[in-house]
This record gives structure tokens, sequence and C-alpha cells, in this order.
């Protein structure tokens, strides 16, 4: 193939070339650029950078500033009150990496969130896929699966305490007709977050359902036809179509519901009537954690250590999930079947070749260039 | 008012408890420390939460007392939400010109004695000692104005005292118990013997009673060093209360969901009782007639909740504020306050007023609560020392004993794993 660097330039053995001086044809002077053109130009260039810009400025000022203030705090111990503060290093840190406690909020928090996150996006998948069916009354059963999000999440944490209670709960009670004994909800590790986790997946399934939802329905109705007509079952049609065409949503979701399960606090705090955690950290979070370190103690060097801490446990997971994704997606952002290095290695090539060419044509002379001319095209 | 057991969050309060989080990032509060002063008008703000009994009516009287005055109140839902708010303006701007704080966070604040107005000299015999004592710091500077206490008193279900054939009447029951804690756990046996049934609510509730009779339980007094894990009185009551929590508990953490619903259903028999409690009895338990009140408590007198009206010294109107802080814990106006809301009174006068010693409570077989409470506080012989930690080492503990009744842990492994905690304070 010949790339249109090529094709700009005439072959060089071609017998037609012009001739160096050549006035009948007006030599191709630098076109003059009018200030417009100019303007035309920049506009192309730069205001993409300008109309994104109010974002980063906003983030600058509002959220750059707190960060790299807590990072300053964090080295200190602070006394909000007097807003002063005595600069100690990195103790802090060693403070908060060496309490147990705050392992065991790392633990607390990684087991509420994939017993939320997993069998959430299981099931907002499924129930998605059913709505996408041809049934009656769509728009309030796609009402219906959001209801749940309307509610504020403190309402929902107060019912479904209500409903976990050790002994006057709803479901022990109901445990204990069938003959079961009761869960320990508040005292068993394992059962608290069980219990945590239902109340996020009670307000995040219907949300996560919706999104999954409209990236069905983008799903050209043909293939399915086709896939019928093949005499692909509705099971058949679910995993080879759908999933597979769900790939980039699924990623955004998992995403988003992974920053959100790291950060997950309404849900514990209203817990128990304390929101401390319980009384051996059975459901401790770390940002229940935080809160407790700062507005509980008063500590606020420690509570932006741990902070810091945090936002550096949330990059990492961020830098595996987007390996992952990248892993997954490849085509996400690239043009063409090229990789971005190779793509810029081309257009390069091109460049020297069309360089190079038409400095030679200028000399009137051998044909060498055109050797690597197809060289650098393919 | 009030109070309630340290970091008492009923789970309504714990709701607005999340919200108020909201409140600060708002920066609420648009309190006035910006009077207005024309014509020598003040407008003056009260900052206070849950319910200090300061109707508009009570305020009213002060502003046709003083024409030049405007009296604003601020409340906020919860004791948690005004000490959020509390802390992230002291020293600063934006706080009221009384300000309203609880005996949790009083250690807290004393930290910061210097940024209060002194109470002027000359009031201060108007309170009981030790409620004076509390809010005294190193320097000998009050600074704050006591509203209310907590005498304790014991609660107790005349039905279920029946049926294990105690006596029911409230002279015979504060007979039955009179003594140590010893003798109210000896009872407690009897009614687990007679009936099967728990005698108290939970260990970490009858704990506080019983180590709020301690006069330095956690911290020394003079160096402020935490002593809590060597004291052997807090090691004492520690075992105590849970060798009597395993038969003798419903193991109902206070303010939990089983908890309320246990002041119902007759899932214990005896609760210890400050005067704010019979509030949140008679509020969640409407219906259960068996409720009374006994005038006696184990091992003498003991003190649980109260407030103090506090005056930051950077107001704009500090002087005006003072004379309002006065007025409002002046004796008359704070049985008016116990009228109305039922906060008892922390002034040595009130306790001789009509209006208080003749209250009698509907709900409770019509106690005398005015007396029987009255009684109570005069009874409280110790004001114990909480220091800076306090609170931390108290929530700690409070968590040792709930792992214990909860069957987390045994006795040993969570009073190790306390000591461990405590340790890491500082």
């Amino acid at each position: 193939m010949t790339t249109t660097a090529t094709n700009a330039t005439a072959p060089p053995s071609s017998p037609s070339r012009p001739d160096p001086a050549r006035p009948d044809r007006p030599r191709r002077e630098p076109r003059r650029i009018a200030f417009g053109h100019r303007l035309s130009r920049w506009d192309l260039k730069l205001s993409p950078y300008l109309y994104v810009s109010p974002f980063f400025i906003l983030f600058i000022v509002v959220g750059l500033f707190p960060i790299a203030y807590t990072a300053v705090i964090s080295f200190m111990d602070w006394d909000l009150v007097r807003n002063s503060g005595e600069f100690i290093g990195f103790e802090q840190y060693v403070y908060v990496l060496t309490q147990p406690k705050f392992w065991i909020a790392l633990r607390n928090t990684f087991s509420i969130f994939l017993l939320s996150s997993v069998p959430q996006l299981i099931l907002a998948i499924f129930i998605a896929a059913m709505l996408d069916q041809n049934i009656r009354a769509k728009t309030f059963w796609r009402m219906g699966v959001l209801l749940p999000y309307v509610m504020a999440p403190v309402a929902v944490a107060l019912i479904f305490s209500n409903m976990f209670g050790d002994k006057y709960g709803l479901v022990n009670t109901t445990l204990a007709d069938l003959g079961i004994p009761p869960i320990m909800w508040h005292s068993d590790a394992f059962a608290s977050h069980v219990a945590i986790a239902t109340m996020v997946n009670f307000r995040w399934t219907g949300y996560n359902t919706l999104i999954l939802l409209a990236a069905m329905q983008a799903i050209p109705r043909d293939y399915y036809e086709a896939a019928a007509i093949d005499g692909a079952s509705k099971l058949r049609q679910f995993f080879a179509i759908t999933v597979p065409s769900l790939r980039p949503t699924l990623i955004f979701v998992i995403i988003t519901s992974t920053i959100g399960g790291l950060q997950i606090f309404d849900e514990p705090r209203m817990y128990d009537q304390y929101g401390t955690g319980g009384a051996d950290s059975q459901w401790l979070t770390i940002t229940l954690y935080l809160y407790d370190i700062g507005w509980g103690q008063w500590n606020f060097g420690r509570a932006a250590a741990l902070a810091w801490i945090l936002f550096l446990i949330i990059l990492a997971i961020g830098i595996i999930n987007l390996l992952v994704t990248q892993r997954v997606v490849r085509d996400e952002g690239a043009r063409g079947s090229l990789g971005r290095r190779e793509q810029r290695a081309a257009a390069r090539a091109a460049r020297r070749d069309l360089r190079r060419a038409t400095s030679s044509g200028t000399l009137a002379d051998a044909p060498a260039p055109t050797t690597d001319t197809p060289e650098a095209a393919r | 008012m009030t109070v309630k057991l340290s970091r008492r969050t009923t789970v309504i309060a714990a709701a607005a408890g999340a919200a108020s989080i909201a409140l600060i990032a708002a920066g609420c509060a648009p309190a006035s420390d910006s009077g207005s002063d024309d014509g020598g008008k003040v407008e003056l703000t009260v900052a206070t939460f849950n319910d200090f009994g300061y109707t508009d009516e009570l305020l009213q009287e002060y502003m046709d007392e003083n024409p030049n005055v405007t009296v604003v109140q601020n409340k906020a839902a919860t004791s948690n939400d005004a000490r959020a708010n509390y802390f992230q303006k002291l020293g600063k701007k934006g706080l009221a010109d009384v300000e309203a704080i609880e005996v949790d966070w009083l250690p807290e604040v004393m930290q910061y004695s210097d940024l209060l107005a002194e109470v002027p000299s000359g009031t201060a015999d108007r309170w009981l000692d030790w409620k004076v004592d509390a809010a005294t710091d190193a320097d000998g500077r009050l600074i704050g104005y006591g509203t209310d206490i907590g005498p304790e008193g014991v609660c107790y279900r005349s039905d279920l005292f029946a049926a294990a054939g105690l006596p029911t009447d409230r002279e015979s029951v504060a007979a039955l118990l009179e003594g140590d804690w010893a003798k109210y756990f000896e009872v407690g046996a009897q009614y687990t013997a007679a009936t099967g049934k728990a005698w108290f609510d939970s260990a970490g509730g009858t704990y506080q009673g019983m180590v709020n009779q301690v006069e330095a339980a956690y911290e020394d007094p003079d160096s402020g060093d935490i002593i809590a894990t060597d004291n052997a009185e807090v090691e004492d009551i520690y075992n105590q209360v849970l060798d009597a929590s395993a038969a003798q508990s419903a193991h109902l953490g206070q303010w939990s969901d089983d908890w309320f619903a246990g002041l119902s259903n007759g899932a214990y028999a005896t609760m210890l009782c400050p005067g704010w409690m019979l509030g949140v009895i008679s509020g969640n338990a409407e219906g259960v007639t068996g409720w009374d009140v006994a005038n006696v408590f184990p091992n003498g007198g003991g003190n649980w909740g109260g407030s103090y009206l506090t005056v930051p010294a950077n107001g704009a109107h500090v002087e005006e504020a003072q004379k309002l802080a006065d007025w409002l814990t002046a004796p008359e106006q704070q049985i008016k306050a116990f009228v109305n809301a039922g906060t008892f009174p922390s002034q040595n006068d009130a306790y001789t007023d009509e209006a208080l010693t003749g209250f009698v409570n509907e709900y409770f077989n019509n106690a005398p609560v005015g007396e029987i409470f009255t009684d109570r506080a005069k009874a409280v012989s110790v004001a114990p020392f909480k220091g800076e930690f306090y609170f931390q080492i108290n929530d700690a503990m409070q968590k040792a004993l709930t792992r214990v009744e909860d069957g987390t842990q045994d006795k040993q492994a969570s009073w190790d794993q306390w000591v461990s905690e405590v340790e890491a304070i500082g």
C-alpha cells in the first residue's frame, strides 16, 4: 500500500518531473496565513483545553489544596481548636500502620466490598436482562428497580439494622420460627459483613441494573434475530451476545463500585447505636476508623495520615483496575489495529519521507529515495 | 439536655449525627457574633441541644426584663452534633454567645478553658460543690454555668418483681436494695433464680453506674497520667459486673434496638436510672404500667450526665452573654426548665422549692420523682475525676464489656485487649 505521503510526492522516476526552472507553473510558495486562519487553527488546538479547564481550575482550588494541606497535617501533632501543630515526621503513619485496628479495618473493608460488589453485579446483569425482554409495564418495572436507590442510605440502614437485631430482629425471629438457631449479627464478624453488604446491595443493585440496561438496549437487535434464526437459545444469546457487548459498561460499573466499596461509611456507621464499628471492630471500615480518629478523638494529624494511606490504597487499586481494563478492552481509545507508539513511528517515517522526496525533487536526482518509500509505507 | 450515656446516641440521634457532617461542611450556625448594636440593641444567641427546657416563654421573660436584648435559641438535635460544632469553631468565629456543653465532653472543653469567659465570682455557691469543681480548671477559673445533673436511682418493673415474689412498692424495694453492689447482685441472683429472667439490662450500663463512684478511675488527677490499667478498683468493678452479668444481664447494649424493645417487653427487671432516663423509659415503653422508681442506689449516690452553659471569650457580647447565662442557671429558671423538660437542677436552692420537691410522675405510678431525685442528688458524695482521655478509655471499656457479653471473648482476653488499647491511647 502507499501512504498519503507517497502519493503527495510525484514519483521521482516519472519522466514528466517538473524542471528545476519551471516558470510555467507557479512555484509552491509558503502560503501566507491570515490572522483569521491562524485563529481558527488555535481554536482547533487550544479550545478543547479551555473547555475542560474549569473543572481542573476548580479541582486545583478546592481539591488539590485540601489534599496537600492534609499531607502537611499528617506530619504533625495537630490541635484543631488552636489551629497549630508540632512537626513530628512520620510518627502518625507509623502509629496508624502499627495499629491492629487498621489492619482489621482493611480486612473488613475488602470483605464488605467483595460481599457487596460481586453478588450485586451478577444480580444487576440478570435483572437488566429480564427488563430488556419484551414485558408488560416496562416503565413500571424499570422505575421499580431504582426505588431503593432513592432512599437515603441512613434510612436504609435504620430499617435494616432493625431487621438484623440480635434478639428481637425480624430475621432472627423468623429463623427461630423455622427452628434455626439465631445468627449473632453484631458479634460475628462475617455475619455483620453480610448484613452490611445486604444494605449496600439493596440500595445499589437497581442503580447498576439501569446502567447495564441502557447498555443492553444499545446492542443491535439484529444480532438476536440472527442468533434466533440460527437456533441459539435465550441462554446462549445472553452469554454469546449480551455479556460480550456489555464489556465496556461493565468495566465502568466495576470501577465505580470499587471506589464506592472502599469508601463505605453510612451503612456500617448506622449499623449499631454507637457507630464505631462494633465491640471487637467486627465491621470497622477504613473510613469509619478515619472518622472516629478525626471526630471522635479529635486527632487530626492521625486522621490525615490515615486519609493519605487510604488515598494510596485506592490509587493502587485504581492502577490494578486500569491494567486489567487495558487487557480486557484492547481497542479502547486506540485507532485502528496499531498501537499508539507504532502509529507515531509510522507518521514520523512518512514525514521524513516526504521531506526527503521533496528535497531530492529540487535536486533532480536518482531514484534512490524511492527505495525506502515503500518500506516506510509498510 | 441531657444526656445520656457517654456517647449515647439513640439510633435516631445517630442518624442526625451523620447529618451533622453535612451541617459542618455547610458551615452551619450562622450564629450571630455580629449582633446588631444599633441603638444599644443586642442580639444574643444561645446554642443548646436536645431539650434544655428553655421555651420561648422563658426566653421572653428575660427579654421583657431586659428590653435592649433579643435572645435567639439555636437547638442542635443531639449532643454529638453540638460537640462537633463546638470544637470546629472554638477559638475562631461562629459560636453562639452562650454555648451549652455536656459533661461527657467537659474534660475536652477544659483543655481549652482559656478560650472561655470565666464565671464572675460570687455565684459559684449557687451550685452543688462537685458541679462547680468539675468545671474549674487548674488555674481556679470556673468556666461553666451548671444547668442540670443526672442523680441516679433504680428503675424497676413492679409487675416482674411481683412475679418473682419480691416486694413491689417503692419504699420496700428501696429497703430491699439498700446496701452495696454486692447486695444489688445478690437480690438479682434471687430474682433470676425465681424467674429465669434477666435482672439488669447490660453490663455496660451497670458498669457506668459503678465506675462513676470511683474518684479517679482512669487518670491521675494530679499528673493526668493514665492509671486505668493498673487501677485495682477498675479491675474489681470489671470482674464484679461481669461475674453477675453471666446470669443476670439481658445482654442488651444500651441504646440498641434490642434494648429499646426490652424496655417494653420485660426483658429485664431493673435499670440504673438517672432523672433524664425516666423520659426515655416513658417515651419508649408506652402502655407498660409496671415501671416504677425506687429512692435507692447501690453504694450511695451516683451521677450520670448533666450539662453546663459556657460563654466563649471571643464573642461579640461577652458581658451580656454572661448575664444571660447567669439568669438561665439561677434556681428559679432551672426549676422552670425542669418542669418543662425534666432536667434535674444542679442548684442548691432549687432542692427546697416546692415546684421541684412536689413534682410527681404519672407514668411511674405517680412516683414523687422531685423528692426522690432531690434525695439522690444529695446522696452523691463522689465527683469522679475525668481527664483528657476519659472518653476514649471509657469507650474502650464499654466495648470490652460488650465483647464478653456477646460471647466474642472471655473475661481475661477482653481485659487484655482493653489494656493494649488503652496503652495505644495518647
